[in-house]
């Protein structure tokens, strides 16, 4: 146990004067959550939309009205034509390219149904997507206004959705990612700092030192593990703080049952880190696994797209992905207040991360050459 | 005996690092092994330092397995690896402090063991170890390797790279661990610190070609050894070489030496026979062999006529 603490302060001491960590510690939350929770928002504003009404009535008019009355629509020089608009899509002056058809007002005039073209530049899926609903959702709101009115007269009544988010009431985005966020920061400074770590003490030849003593390979691995649980947990406060302070991130849940889950998930993480740098000779080594590794699990978390929106075999994937299970969690715990009970398929998934990681470094780490 | 070395063995994919290396060495002796890079003494010293598993033989330290029981080797040796490989960004009194710890000791404990080196770098001992001179390196080094005590200090090549007063003096200190009764086995590429060693092997492509005390190496060698000067040194090399009853020839410094295959070879008529080739200013003198004559000796008896100048 003592030696396990020996090794420690070591670590502690070393760390504490390498200027790039000490400043990477402190900096990495910070860049972070100001700028990656800001980037990596789904909110849309600001699509451009061209009209082109051939109808020129009151009730096109009003519609145009709606659209631009909207945050999120600015419109842009109308015309007469399509063609017009169609280039507007193709130069990029245009997201949206909105037709309405002559014969619109007469049409609802009379009762009877029609139609309106929507043109969306889809380069970008998720956004084309996001135009889409928002512009759904005005012409639904135009259409079922006329249709009460029409009602009215008439003297029918229709059936109104009236959408509630729980959880996320007012569906912030900012509030549903800066968790998120809070996870990809933890994960790389524990995977990237114990990795460099241990393959460091190769490169400069002091692991060679190191071997001739009597340490025990669970003590070294230990000792390599703990100052950085400390400082991914000691990130996880400060940038929950920041998220706190910024965007208003809400913690319904308890901070014992995050945080317990967040020791266990860094040991697993930290376990790959270790492993990785058993079995590579250089930083470059380590960096180009990390990275890939890395990149993986992030883009198959859910922390940007629904991890039910995959196919089934990406879902599976995720099985193996801790990552996935700690977004899942920390959302949980902060949104939706949930407790040991909630997240104890999580719990039991990600114990059983962190013994197999550590157990593969320890059985990795050769005190031989 | 503290240490005891049987037919070890051990290959790295196909070549033959160490081939069936057997030596024994005293308590209280300074051990060195001599050899150019690449002849196996690193991997020998890894073994016997338990950071290498042998394919083939055994080593024992004070009784212990170097394979089977590692972990009391571990505590009865010092080893300093031919690269600095302490903690360049912790200081001289952080770096000792570590490894006393982690030896379960402390510097307190042993200072008595350490004091005629550490005294020398005491008055940096808050500066980091990466901003210390090669010199303090080494010291600092071998300070670490005798913290917890060792019974054993294995240094491999400690004085490479090293200016020629710190070799000075890192012998020095070496005699004086000697004198507390420390083992020490050391590998050089330098033979003329062969003289201060008790024993010496000399190695070659991973075997042992010679193993005794320096005195009896060359006694045992029992070769005349003859000094050769003239205007073309190159070109009295190129004649030697090609003269019937020469044995080795080899430049060493300025000069040349020279065996011959004859226990008594006429002189006269060597001289004759490099007058006739037309070397002008030819000196000729016999002279007693050093370490390196023997080795050079030996080397050129493993492989005939050295083409490597």
């Amino acid at each position: 146990m003592k030696t396990i603490l020996y090794i420690v302060q070591k670590e502690f001491l070393q760390i504490a004067r390498d200027k790039f960590l000490r400043a990477a510690i402190i900096m990495v939350p910070i860049v972070q959550m100001l700028v990656l929770v800001y980037a990596a928002t789904f909110e849309m504003k600001n699509i451009k939309i061209h009209f082109v009404d051939q109808d020129h009535s009151q009730a096109s008019g009003e519609l145009i009205h709606k659209f631009s009355a909207s945050p999120f629509f600015v419109a842009v020089d109308p015309s007469e034509d399509v063609w017009t608009g169609e280039e507007n899509l193709k130069e990029d002056r245009a997201d949206v390219v909105c037709v309405i058809p002559s014969g619109f007002s007469e049409a609802i005039g009379t009762g009877n149904s029609t139609g309106i073209q929507l043109l969306i530049n889809a380069i970008n899926g998720t956004k084309a997507e996001l135009s889409y609903v928002y512009c759904q959702a005005v012409i639904g709101d135009f259409s079922n206004r006329i249709l009460a009115e029409k009602s009215m007269m008439a003297g029918m009544g229709g059936i109104e959705t009236r959408p509630r988010h729980w959880y996320n009431p007012e569906l912030n985005y900012k509030i549903f990612m800066a968790p998120g966020i809070l996870v990809i920061l933890v994960t790389i400074i524990g995977w990237m700092l114990t990795g460099m770590n241990l393959v460091k003490e190769k490169e400069r030849g002091t692991l060679e030192q190191l071997n001739v003593t009597p340490i025990h390979k669970y003590q070294f691995i230990a000792g390599k593990l703990i100052p950085f649980l400390l400082i991914g947990l000691f990130d996880l406060t400060f940038g929950l703080g920041l998220a706190r302070l910024l965007f208003n991130v809400p913690v319904e849940g308890s901070l014992v049952v995050l945080f317990t889950f967040a020791t266990i998930y860094l040991v697993a993480i930290l376990g790959i880190g270790l492993f990785i740098s058993t079995i590579s000779n250089t930083q470059q080594q380590v960096m180009f696994v990390s990275f890939f590794f890395v990149m993986i699990f992030v883009l198959m978390s859910g922390l940007f797209t629904p991890v039910d929106n995959m196919p089934e075999w990406g879902q599976k994937i995720n099985i193996i992905n801790p990552m996935a299970y700690f977004i899942r969690v920390i959302r949980m715990v902060l949104l939706k207040g949930s407790g040991f009970a909630d997240i104890q398929r999580e719990l039991i998934a990600i114990s059983i991360f962190a013994v197999s990681t550590n157990a593969l470094a320890i059985w990795r780490y050769r005190k031989t050459v | 005996m503290i240490v005891n070395c049987q037919n070890i063995s051990k290959s790295y994919g196909g070549i033959q690092a160490v081939e069936s290396v057997s030596f024994d060495v005293e308590e209280g002796n300074i051990f060195g092994f001599l050899g150019p890079d690449g002849s196996g003494k690193t991997t020998l010293f890894r073994i016997l330092t338990t950071l290498l598993l042998p394919d083939n033989g055994s080593a024992r330290i004070d009784g212990f397995d170097v394979v089977k029981d590692f972990r009391k080797v571990r505590n009865i040796i010092g080893y300093m690896p031919g690269r600095f490989s302490l903690y360049s960004d912790l200081s001289i009194e952080e770096n000792l402090d570590f490894f006393a710890t982690v030896f379960g000791t402390t510097l307190k404990e042993n200072y008595h063991l350490i004091r005629d080196i550490y005294v020398q770098i005491e008055p940096f001992k808050k500066r980091l170890a990466g901003r210390l001179s090669g010199g303090m390196k080494q010291k600092l080094a071998l300070s670490c390797a005798l913290i917890h005590q060792p019974k054993l200090l294995v240094l491999d090549e400690p004085t490479t790279g090293v200016d020629a007063v710190s070799r000075k003096e890192f012998w020095d200190l070496l005699i004086g661990l000697k004198e507390k009764g420390i083992t020490i086995i050391i590998s050089t590429p330098y033979m003329d610190e062969a003289g201060m060693c008790d024993q010496v092997a000399l190695m070659q492509k991973g075997k042992i070609l010679s193993c005794d005390k320096p005195d009896e190496i060359i006694r045992k060698d029992g070769q005349q050894l003859y000094s050769l000067k003239a205007e073309n040194i190159y070109q009295l090399l190129k004649d030697l070489r090609k003269y019937p009853e020469t044995d080795t020839v080899f430049p060493f410094g300025q000069d040349l030496h020279y065996t011959s295959k004859e226990k008594d070879p006429d002189l006269e008529k060597l001289k004759s026979y490099l007058k006739e080739r037309g070397h002008e200013k030819l000196v000729l003198a016999a002279i007693t062999p050093g370490i390196e004559d023997v080795f050079m000796h030996l080397m050129e008896k493993e492989n005939p006529l050295n083409e490597k100048l």
